[in-house]
């Protein structure tokens, strides 16, 4: 009897809207709809940098004949090289230095908390509340007295002064999860704190540093408020030369939707290739 | 042998003379905007470095407000990074009064200063002294669609009204399919739709401030005009007009969109070109429209290069105003770039070009304008500013862009007009208490 029951629920089950194979498919079709619509403004932007400049402000369609002559014209403007350059330069400089600062940082929080551990982390998130306009006149003056105006280094110091808070949070949490008992056994092998950084802490939560440095490299390649403000031509990054290409008269769409793939697509492409690692890292101890 | 022993010597003397180089060379920074006019000029950097061999070029171009405060940052504190600034004619006394242009009273004989028209370099001066030279400058003025115009039997008069522009508006609107009867300025901010709506008012009677500084925006001369606007754009306006500014008009129209569009004159060199515009061949003018009073019914507004006090190149960067605002520098574009490119509305001697005047027969309009304009008398009743569209003191940009904001609420019906403009009214006496224009 049990056995015919059973048999007979089965099919029930399966057809229904409960399965498995219907859970995966609504989630499937979640998934897509929620990626298609965060992807679609960067695949607009993307199709009208081939349109020419009246197809760009026309109806939308989705139907047109591509055309080159945007990017030509991009081309023929301004040096993207010497913006792209920046762009690598600021991004990775202040990722590195960042983590050199937070990994100690962070290291210490986690392993070594004292009573006012979780007040001094809050107050470091706190700092990411303030509007940036409001340390802007500040900090340009203190720029302007040491020179660092429109220099790669001083747009390095202040992204790394912005992304800090974040940095040392996310290692935070990657370092917490991490077993205390196997800094414990290194240490009892006489390891120094160097070394249990270098060799115990650091290759077992690769994923969760390289997660962080990667999301500390976007959130540096895609700053604007400082990189306007801070630099005029030496320094300047592709943010720069994105806001060059808008104009309060005359067309210009197609040329700033050019522009702005030509500068998301380095981003874009290093997201892509890394983004196992960096989903790996993300849920890196989500699940306990 | 004998080279190697003279190549630490050579290589040594290459790089004294390279360095003696690079050490004449003064590399001036100039900022500026994306407008056309601006990459003409910045594509003809080769022609300025070969004629002055110890002066080179570096550009910066930025979106006007990023533009606008980050020079106000970089001037405020003395930053020096600018040494050349694109500014407007609403900046240029502001700036110069509190000592952060450098004035212009050493031009070179050859310039020519008695050239510019007299209108715009009232506008760039202050005590008589120009602290800008104007790039190009531009009033308003009123376009139409002369074919449709034709088949509807409808003459444009020498002076249209707004009154007639409302009826030729409602005899076109819908006349073929997707045609708005007008395009106008909706789009919130100072210089979007308050460019316009300030002439606006000024033709019919009205004016932002009495000479005692108290604002007069819930005037019946602010309501007759706010409720015009808001009326005419909701009945014959494009769909969505209240997001429109300059740019979005202007590919509506060039596209065929609008059968009239008041704006800009310096419109005009666009719409004529066949490769831009859909309408130039059936493009039509005529000045802007007037209502009470013709007084400050279209505005003034230039580009003008400034030297910042702070900047320490202040010579190579003269050479390079000067040279930029010259005869000879709207001779060679309109000799490389075609006539109607050229910088339109800032000297005598364009107008006088019969090649220009030839090439773009809205000159003689658009002289008229600027000619006409009187930002010391722009109002019916007399006021205690200076400026048609705009009020010169350095308050005017956040009032603009809040009384900007709530007439565009009143065009998409968010509230009504009467309402928009007691909000206006309240917000505009406040930011004047605050600044000590008036007592609390």
């Amino acid at each position: 009897m049990t056995t015919l029951s059973s048999k007979t629920a089965a099919p029930r089950s399966v057809s229904g809207w409960r399965s498995p194979q219907a859970k995966r498919a609504f989630l499937t079709i979640l998934g897509w709809s929620v990626a298609l619509v965060i992807f679609f403004p960067i695949f607009w932007m993307i199709l009208t940098g081939f349109k020419t400049e009246s197809a760009a402000i026309a109806d939308p369609t989705l139907i047109f004949s591509p055309t080159l002559e945007s990017y030509q014209e991009v081309q023929e403007r301004s040096g993207y090289a010497r913006f792209a350059l920046n762009s690598v330069a600021v991004a990775f400089g202040s990722t590195f230095l960042a983590l050199l600062i937070a990994i100690p940082s962070a290291y210490a929080m986690a392993f070594l908390p004292t009573k006012r551990t979780k007040g001094t982390l809050l107050w470091m998130l706190s700092t990411k509340m303030l509007p940036s306009v409001g340390v802007l006149v500040p900090i340009y003056l203190i720029f302007r007295d040491v020179g660092l105006l429109d220099t790669r280094t001083g747009l390095i110091i202040v992204y790394t002064l912005m992304n800090l808070p974040i940095v040392v949070w996310m290692l935070y949490t990657f370092f917490k999860d991490m077993p205390k008992d196997i800094l414990e056994a290194g240490r009892m092998d006489g390891a120094s704190t160097l070394q249990e950084v270098m060799f115990l802490l650091l290759p077992l939560t690769l994923p969760g540093i390289a997660s962080t440095g990667l999301l500390s490299v976007i959130l540096s390649w895609n700053e604007a408020f400082w990189s306007l403000n801070l630099t005029t031509s030496n320094a300047a990054p592709l943010t720069a030369y994105i806001a060059s290409f808008s104009s309060p008269e005359g067309l210009f769409w197609a040329k700033l939707s050019a522009a702005s793939t030509m500068a998301i697509a380095p981003i874009l492409i290093l997201g892509w290739m890394t983004q196992k690692q960096m989903v790996r890292g993300l849920t890196f101890g989500a699940v306990k | 042998m004998r080279l190697a022993r003279h190549l630490p010597v050579t290589t040594l003397a290459a790089a004294i003379a390279i360095s003696s180089h690079a050490q004449a060379q003064t590399e001036i920074t100039v900022a500026t905007v994306n407008n056309n006019d601006m990459v003409i000029m910045q594509s003809l950097t080769e022609a300025f470095e070969e004629a002055h061999p110890d002066i080179t070029l570096d550009w910066v171009v930025l979106e006007e407000n990023v533009l606008r405060q980050r020079m106000t940052t970089d001037i405020a504190t003395g930053g020096g990074q600018f040494d050349v600034m694109t500014i407007g004619t609403y900046e240029v006394p502001i700036w110069a009064e509190r000592g952060w242009l450098s004035p212009l009273d050493n031009l070179p004989e050859d310039y020519n200063e008695d050239d510019l028209l007299a209108s715009v370099r009232d506008g760039l001066s202050l005590d008589g002294t120009l602290h800008a030279l104007p790039f190009y400058a531009e009033s308003s003025m009123m376009y139409y669609r002369q074919d449709l115009f034709d088949k509807a039997g409808i003459e444009m008069s020498e002076q249209p009204t707004w009154e007639e522009v409302r009826e030729w508006a409602g005899e076109l609107h819908g006349s073929e399919e997707g045609l708005a009867g007008i395009c106008l300025r909706g789009k919130p901010g100072w210089g979007e739709n308050m460019a316009f709506v300030s002439t606006l008012v000024n033709t019919y009677g009205g004016r932002w401030f009495d000479e005692e500084w108290n604002p007069e925006l819930n005037s019946e001369a602010w309501v007759n005009a706010i409720q015009f606007y808001v009326d005419l754009l909701n009945d014959y306006g494009p769909p969505g007009a209240s997001s429109n500014g300059f740019n979005e008009n202007l590919a509506l129209f060039a596209r065929g969109n609008c059968a009239m569009w008041v704006d800009a004159t310096s419109a005009a060199g666009k719409l004529y070109d066949g490769n831009e515009s859909d309408v130039a061949d059936s493009l039509g003018f005529a000045p802007a429209p007037i209502a009470e009073t013709p007084k400050g019914s279209h505005w003034l507004w230039s580009w003008a290069l400034a030297i910042p006090a702070s900047s320490e190149k202040q010579e190579a960067a003269l050479e390079f105003i000067t040279w930029a605002t010259s005869e000879d520098y709207i001779e060679l574009v309109g000799e490389t770039e075609g006539w109607t490119s050229v910088p339109p509305g800032t000297r005598e001697s364009t107008y006088a070009n019969e090649q220009y005047t030839e090439a773009a027969p809205f000159a003689d309009f658009v002289l008229k304008a600027i000619q006409e304009t009187d930002p010391n008398d722009s109002t019916l009743e007399p006021n205690p500013y200076v400026g048609v569209q705009t009020v010169n003191i350095p308050e005017f940009q956040s009032i603009g862009t809040q009384v900007g904001q709530t007439i565009a609420a009143a065009l998409t019906g968010d509230t009504t007009v009467e309402q928009a403009l007691d909000n206006a009214q309240r917000a505009t006496e406040r930011t004047m208490q605050r600044a000590g224009y008036i007592e609390r």
